[in-house]
């Protein structure tokens, strides 16, 4: 209950401060306005709605679908160093948005972003391939070592394929490390609802899933079939990932920070943990955000670098805990 | 003839070239105790996942109440037999409890919330195993004893007439392996449930069984009650062990002691 209370008031602080904090300071009054009393000819107005706004949706939805993809693939996969960041499916939808930019010489419109979804399916099939999950002799610590090879070599190629063009360098870094500053420009409606999509697939298949993380043997005398299950996990990771990739960009370290604390808070019952995810991704991309406007005002650090600079010691913590033996 | 209960016809399982059942017709007693005896390596562990169609047969079928298993629904097989595998993994930090509540997977529909019939069966499995206290305990904490009870729980929320366990006492030492199999042995009298499982110890599976199915290295040597399988012949055949059999001074069932 208290752990509720802490998240519902996380989110509501992360919100507000997206919408409030910026070069033009607004107060909660002016947001209130904004949306309620809308006055065209108040520029603190038009700024909130028309760049903070979609800020903070794209936020909500990059952070939402990151952690949730983050929980599903940890219980899918037993692996606590499973992230769709880590493991290259972020880069895998960004390279695919790429090439997809540079075959048809368009430079990335919304469309290009639904590239994002065959991008994510396809790294991370060749992830659970390479890393042997498929077969039953993947272990976590082979998952992993995949997944870093593969993000490497796509955000390798990303880099590539964008230096040998003569666009700006905008367009580069939004691939790479992943910003919110482009949010305005980004197709928010038509991600939501991919992340809608997947969050619903997740929720349905939650009790196979936590069938199938007791071990394949366990999980069939369940009654359920590991090989459809993790399909259906695969396709809710791919919408999930795909979306936040379309509006954020490549985002690292959300997926792997939030699943330990949403286990935590929903004590292991997957639909719990799935609405904690959400909120927590979400506020977690949004405070990132905002921090990262703030410490370098007017200029901004970019939530990628932000998350990172949260995310990597996030890391070495979840690998100094691993007791010996757990990653085999 | 109407077939009841858990049966083989001509089953014959293996790997690849390597068969390890040949042409086996058995049947499993209904609502009885039986236990899977042989020496390492005879199959009998093969034979129980062939049960639970963990392992699809080379030839020959499994049936359950006449029904092949291999054509009866997961999701209804589930409901009907259960399995718990050898040295099962719990996700790091969950419960006793969050762990039980995984066992009402086949019973629960595509969106169907947590009902009060998943509630009482987790808490009526939970009390049977004497886990009650320890509910909210995770299960990192708890001794051996105590985590194998807690995964017996969690099949026996399952609520099926047929409990197949793979060596559940492995890795016990004997107070709690008594305790684990008296356990089984009451759900068997409480609730008719007929439990199958492959046991190493031999002294132990007579006295917690009705019917034994002996195998040896080359198959198939011996099934019935306990003291028509339990011979110094069955067990030279199965094991190659040259032993006594003199009656359990406590059960007068027999009991086994090697030369």
């Amino acid at each position: 209950m208290k752990a509720a209370v802490g998240l519902v008031l996380l989110f509501f602080v992360a919100v507000a401060l997206t919408l409030v904090v910026g070069v033009r300071n607004a107060g909660i009054v002016d947001v209130w306005q904004a949306f309620f009393a809308f006055d065209a000819s108040d520029p603190t107005h038009a700024v909130i709605r028309s760049v903070r706004a979609p800020r903070l949706i794209a936020g909500l939805i990059a952070g939402a679908g990151l952690g949730m993809a983050g929980t599903v693939m940890q219980a899918v996969t037993r692996n606590p160093l499973a992230d769709p960041g880590l493991l290259g499916v972020n880069a895998g939808a960004a390279f695919a948005v790429v090439v997809g930019a540079l075959v048809t010489g368009y430079a990335d419109s919304g469309m290009m972003a639904a590239l994002a979804f065959p991008g994510a399916a396809i790294a991370s099939i060749a992830v659970f391939l390479v890393g042997g999950a498929r077969s039953g002799a993947g272990s976590p610590v082979r998952l992993t070592l995949a997944g870093v090879a593969i993000n490497a070599l796509l955000l390798s190629l990303v880099s590539a394929i964008i230096l040998s063009r003569n666009e700006t360098l905008e367009i580069f870094r939004f691939w790479v490390t992943g910003s919110l500053a482009q949010a305005n420009a980004r197709p928010l409606e038509a991600m939501f609802i991919a992340l809608v999509v997947g969050a619903g697939i997740s929720a349905v298949i939650a009790p196979r899933i936590e069938a199938l993380a007791l071990g394949s043997t366990l999980a069939r005398g369940l009654g359920t079939k590991p090989g459809a299950v993790q399909l259906s996990a695969l396709a809710a990771i791919t919408l999930m990932t795909g979306a936040a990739v379309a509006v954020a960009g490549p985002i690292a370290f959300v997926g792997l920070v939030v699943p330990p604390l949403a286990r935590r808070i929903g004590r292991h019952v997957l639909r719990r943990e799935l609405v904690v995810s959400a909120i927590l991704g979400g506020s977690m991309i949004l405070l990132a955000d905002t921090v990262g406007r703030l410490v370098v005002a007017p200029a901004e650090i970019r939530v990628g670098i932000m998350t990172a600079l949260v995310g990597a010691p996030a890391f070495i913590f979840v690998v100094r805990r691993l007791k010996p033996g757990a990653l085999t | 003839m109407i077939e009841t209960g858990l049966t083989t016809t001509s089953l014959t399982l293996g790997y690849r070239e390597r068969v390890v059942i040949r042409e086996l017709s058995i049947a499993v007693p209904d609502q009885s105790v039986t236990s899977i005896l042989g020496p390492n390596g005879c199959g009998k562990s093969t034979f129980l996942k062939a049960l639970a169609r963990l392992i699809a047969p080379t030839s020959g079928q499994v049936c359950l109440s006449g029904d092949d298993i291999g054509k009866i629904d997961t999701r209804l097989l589930a409901r009907r037999l259960s399995i718990l595998p050898q040295s099962p993994k719990a996700p790091e930090g969950i419960t006793v409890s969050d762990l039980v509540r995984r066992g009402r997977t086949p019973w629960r529909g595509l969106l169907a919330p947590w009902s009060e019939e998943d509630a009482r069966v987790c808490q009526q499995a939970l009390e049977q195993v004497g886990l009650s206290d320890l509910a909210d305990r995770p299960i990192d904490e708890l001794s051996g004893g105590q985590r194998q009870r807690a995964w017996i729980a969690l099949v026996l929320a399952q609520n099926t007439p047929y409990l197949l366990l793979d060596e559940p006492t492995t890795w016990l030492d004997l107070a709690h392996q008594l305790e684990v199999l008296s356990l089984l042995q009451q759900r068997n009298r409480d609730h008719g449930t007929t439990v199958v499982t492959v046991l190493h110890d031999l002294n132990l599976a007579v006295r917690f069984s009705d019917h034994l199915i002996l195998f040896g290295g080359n198959g198939l040597v011996a099934a019935g009650q306990p003291e028509d399988v339990i011979t110094p012949d069955n067990l030279l055949s199965a094991f190659g062990l040259k032993a006594l059999v003199m009656p359990d001074p406590i059960t007068g069932r027999p009991m086994i002691v090697p030369h």
